[in-house]
């Protein structure tokens, strides 16, 4: 790492910074990947993609299967090795890779060793740009009040809610509105929502009508599971409210259609 | 049943990957953190511990009437019954330190334990414990606990110097004065309530609908 | 184990009707508000609160730790001052000692204070069987003994109840009193209430209490009541039995002020509730009242079995519902859907410990990990951690539900193979971008019924965040 060019400043003040991109983020919405990208570079971080990343493995660890977990776990380990911070657009993946990976490896000393040392280093986006880089304004506008749901996994493992309002606060044009219950679960929950729809739809229900009673024209989260969920219910209600990540706001990369919203509807 | 008991015992000292009782030298530990008890962590009460009481007292819907002198008692209670329509044949409970209250002959006394039909008891305390405006009251023949209960007016009357901080002050003064726990010690702050239905406080659901704190001095 | 007998299997159907039962969802809805509420101002006027939480949990791990040596400690106590200890293994057996203990007192009416392990050990179907009249006493357990329905929340019964429905109640059942006026507001039922039950306190020759501790120390047993019910009935009646948990056991007075100020706050918000009663022994010879006999039977039922793994932790509930209060399933589905003692988070941790995983599968699976309710936890019980060991056991021994277990093998096969995945998601991606291009949403998608039913999907972008990155495409 030491011989790789280093072209402005000391190593320190231009971290190297591998993108946890998040199987959801891949798949459904690049966009966000993209903001994270431009918002890290603009804190002065040297981004790189891993290409061995696939899944961080929540999925198999919620559903008990703690021996794929490990499998996928160790895939990101050594796929993230040597980055001064792995930093993802997630709470709730970073929250697995810095909470529970440690865990998956309690009775294995080396994996725990290694697992440890990813957990020192990764962060959720919004917080790493806030609390590691020190960024208190962004160069955005974003014309609409906004409301903003606090993920559960970037809540309550990594302590993800100032960081997102300090930032978003600093977004020309931007209004907060603050949403009910906004630290209540959307009935996202990974495999929840389609193993126990009854109860998620009323969860998501429930959360959609404080969303539309906020009287916010746009949505905000960190966390693409729990929007594509809001968005959905949203969409299905009939309601017009806007959702994006926040770090697509952030970013100043909301030329794109909201999520759930095509050419037509835009 | 003693097999009962010998299979708990064993089932637990299996969980705890043992199979004998604990060795005495663990045990004398244990005796000593019982023998000697030690408070843990009490959230800070500051100022006056008297105001303090007063305060958390009425916060939960306790009367306090503050009286110099034990000569006022009977004037309190009198207002009490006027203002609240409460008869004046009345329970006092047969505790001696009371036997110095000079009743105003609109009272009809007993002293006795409390029946269904009571309306209004006047019983000691032996201490109030700032911290939450709470009253301590132990059983025995001079204060049976009936009449904390039963009927609808429960007035209390406190020697203000027995105001303590914290309720570990009440346990460590209990401690001193008494070697044993009476059957029934009670920590009751505030008038009965229930939230039973539909989540909202209503009052008088068993016990008193009324608790009144006449605090002397 | 025994006790009332489970209908966790039906949870999910029961789950959908209690979502579509309008007099539930006003009733849970009023319930969230005022809980979450109150809870959190309660909480929020105490600087130390971290701190009681911390020493909460050290009070109870260390009596875990020496349990033997405290409940043994617990027992010489209470006979020293006249009281009985019996000590019971299995419901059956708790059953069977309490009911043995109202035959020789000749009782014919029992009044009862709210005990959470005299639902979980079945003790109303024990006294009913044995022909005693039993008086729950405790108002939101009475209106649910006049519906005859089990608790749906471990310190509220009723809260599935709305006004409406208990003035029909107590119109129904308080007619052969003489009260036939049916009342509509909630000082008028209250007071309703405590004048017929007055007349069961007076008159029962059994009280039974459960107990929020078990004071070694002195060998109290503490209860911990808003109403005065609880003292009513361990105070009139000629014999007090008391059921506890031997989990309920910690060492001194003073770590009973630890736990209350932890206690209370958490459950209702109050910072103390109205009463908190020690009862030591029976009356002495020379007290006016009190009961001439007292009774304390210490119940396993399972307890010493979790002692030794990592559901030791639950052992520390101190069964104050706030798990409940704020979970966003519970408050959705209500306590009956959980068919089981136990509701919400706690309950979804022990019922598969008390009455078997295969009779109760979907509890631990459906939360989904939001982790509220180990937040709110005054004894930091790591709730969701707990579920998700369940769903190990369950998937070891593959009592999961076989088609998720699939998928999610399938996945996890994907995963570990990078270069393949990446070709079914680029390939995956762009199939659902092309079906949902015009709207940016699909409404139906095969195989997806458990999210399409009730929301759309949005679309994908296209393109995969990784193919574009490789091929240098980046937005503006």
């Amino acid at each position: 790492m030491s011989d790789s060019p280093q072209p402005v400043g000391p190593a320190s003040d231009r971290p190297r910074v591998g993108l946890f991109v998040t199987c959801l983020v891949d798949v459904f919405r690049p966009n966000i990947g993209f903001a994270a990208v431009k918002l890290l570079e603009d804190a002065g971080c040297r981004v790189e993609v891993p290409d061995l990343q696939t899944c961080c493995g929540q999925p198999a660890y919620n559903s008990g299967d703690a021996a794929d977990a490990r499998v996928l776990a160790r895939q990101v380990i050594e796929a993230f090795e040597g980055f001064d911070y792995v930093v993802g657009a997630s709470g709730s993946c970073m929250g697995m890779l810095h909470t529970h990976y440690p865990r998956l490896f309690e009775n294995d000393a080396r994996w725990r060793a290694r697992a440890n040392a990813l957990a020192d280093r990764c962060h959720e986006l919004l917080s790493f740009l806030h609390d590691v880089r020190g960024v208190r304004e962004v160069r955005a506008r974003y014309d609409s009040t906004v409301t903003y749901h606090d993920s559960c996994s970037g809540l309550r493992e990594l302590g993800v809610q100032r960081q997102p309002r300090a930032l978003l606060a600093s977004v020309e044009g931007l209004g907060l509105r603050e949403l009910e219950d906004s630290n209540v679960c959307c009935g996202f929950g990974g495999t929840f929502c389609v193993k126990y729809p009854a109860i998620s739809e009323k969860m998501v229900t429930d959360k959609a009508n404080h969303v539309i009673r906020s009287g916010a024209g746009t949505l905000l989260g960190g966390d693409l599971g729990c929007l594509l969920n809001m968005a959905g219910r949203l969409r299905r209600m009939g309601s017009p409210v806007r959702v994006y990540h926040a770090a697509e706001v952030l970013a100043g990369m909301t030329d794109v259609p909201p999520i759930g919203d095509g050419e037509a509807s835009s | 049943m003693s097999d009962a008991r010998a299979r708990i015992l064993a089932d637990v000292r299996a969980a705890l990957r043992r199979t004998e009782p604990l060795p005495p030298s663990v045990a004398r530990g244990l005796e000593q953190r019982v023998a000697a008890p030690q408070a843990n962590v009490q959230p800070a009460v500051d100022g006056d511990v008297v105001e303090r009481f007063v305060a958390k007292m009425t916060a939960v819907n306790g009367l306090v009437t503050r009286l110099p002198d034990r000569s006022g008692i009977s004037a309190a209670l009198e207002a009490h019954c006027e203002r609240h329509h409460v008869p004046t044949d009345i329970v006092v409970a047969p505790d001696p330190a009371l036997d110095d209250i000079a009743w105003s002959n609109r009272f009809s006394i007993e002293r006795r334990a409390a029946r269904g039909e009571d309306r209004l008891s006047v019983t000691g305390a032996y201490a109030g414990i700032a911290e939450t405006g709470t009253l301590v009251l132990l059983s025995g023949p001079e204060s049976p606990t009936s009449l904390n209960f039963l009927p609808d007016d429960h007035v209390v009357v406190l020697d203000a110097r027995r105001v303590v901080r914290h309720i570990e002050d009440a346990w460590a003064t209990l401690r001193s004065e008494r070697r044993t726990m009476p059957r029934t010690v009670n920590l009751i702050t505030g008038p009965s309530k229930t939230g039973d239905i539909e989540q909202k406080i209503h009052e008088g659901a068993h016990g008193p609908r009324r608790l009144h704190v006449l605090l002397i001095g | 184990m025994s006790g009332p007998a489970p209908r966790s299997r039906d949870f999910e159907r029961r789950a959908y009707v209690e979502i579509h039962n309008p007099n539930l969802q006003e009733a849970m809805g009023l319930a969230k508000q005022g809980f979450v509420g109150k809870r959190a101002s309660a909480v929020a006027a105490v600087p130390e609160w971290e701190q009681l939480r911390a020493a909460g949990r050290e009070i109870k791990e260390h009596t875990l730790a020496h349990l033997d040596w405290y409940l043994e400690r617990f027992e010489a106590k209470v006979r020293e001052n006249g009281g009985h200890v019996h000590w019971a293994s299995t419901a059956e057996e708790a059953c069977r000692i309490v009911v043995d203990l109202c035959r020789a007192a000749g009782a014919r009416r029992v009044t009862k204070g709210k005990s959470m392990v005299a639902e979980e050990i079945g003790l109303n179907e024990a006294l009913a069987d044995a022909g005693l009249e039993r008086v729950e006493t405790d108002l939101g357990e009475y209106i649910i003994q006049l519906a005859d329905e089990p608790p749906s929340h471990i310190i509220a019964p009723a809260v599935h109840k709305t006004k409406d429905q208990v003035s029909d109640l107590f119109h129904r059942h308080h007619r052969q009193y003489g009260l036939t006026e049916r009342q509509t507001e909630g000082p008028a039922l209250v007071a309703e209430a405590r004048e017929v039950l007055r007349e069961k306190f007076l008159t029962a020759d059994v009280g039974i209490t459960g107990a929020n501790f078990l004071v070694a120390e002195t060998g109290s047993t503490v209860i911990v009541t808003n109403e005065g019910n609880g003292d009513l009935t361990n105070t009139l009646p000629r014999v007090h039995i008391v059921t506890a948990g031997i989990e309920k056991v910690i060492p001194t007075l003073d770590d009973t002020a630890t736990i209350l100020r932890l206690l209370a706050r958490s459950a209702t918000g109050q910072e103390m509730s109205v009463y908190t009663t020690f009862s030591t022994g029976p009356r002495r010879a020379s007290d006016l009242d009190g009961p001439s006999e007292m009774h304390v039977v210490l119940i396993d039922n399972g307890r010493s079995q979790m002692l030794g793994n990592e559901f030791h932790h639950m052992l520390r509930c101190i069964r104050c519902g706030a798990c409940m209060n704020h979970c966003p399933v519970y408050t959705a589905v209500g306590g009956h859907t959980y068919g089981w003692v136990y509701v919400g988070p706690m309950g979804s941790v022990l019922t598969p410990l008390m009455i078997g995983i295969e009779d109760s599968g979907h509890l631990p699976n459906a939360c989904t990990m939001n982790g509220r309710c180990a937040e709110v936890c005054p004894m930091q019980i790591p709730l969701p951690d707990l579920l998700r060991v369940h769903r190990e056991r369950q998937h070891a021994s593959r009592l999961d539900a076989p088609r998720a277990r699939m998928m999610l093998r399938a996945w996890a096969f994907l995963a570990r193979r990078p270069a393949l995945y990446r070709r079914v998601v680029d390939l995956g991606a762009r199939a659902l971008a092309m079906l949902g291009r015009r709207r940016g949403r699909l409404r139906w998608l095969p195989l997806a019924g458990g999210w399409t039913g009730s929301r759309d999907l949005p679309a994908p972008q296209g393109e995969t965040f990784t193919r574009a990155w490789r091929a240098g495409r980046r937005p503006r």
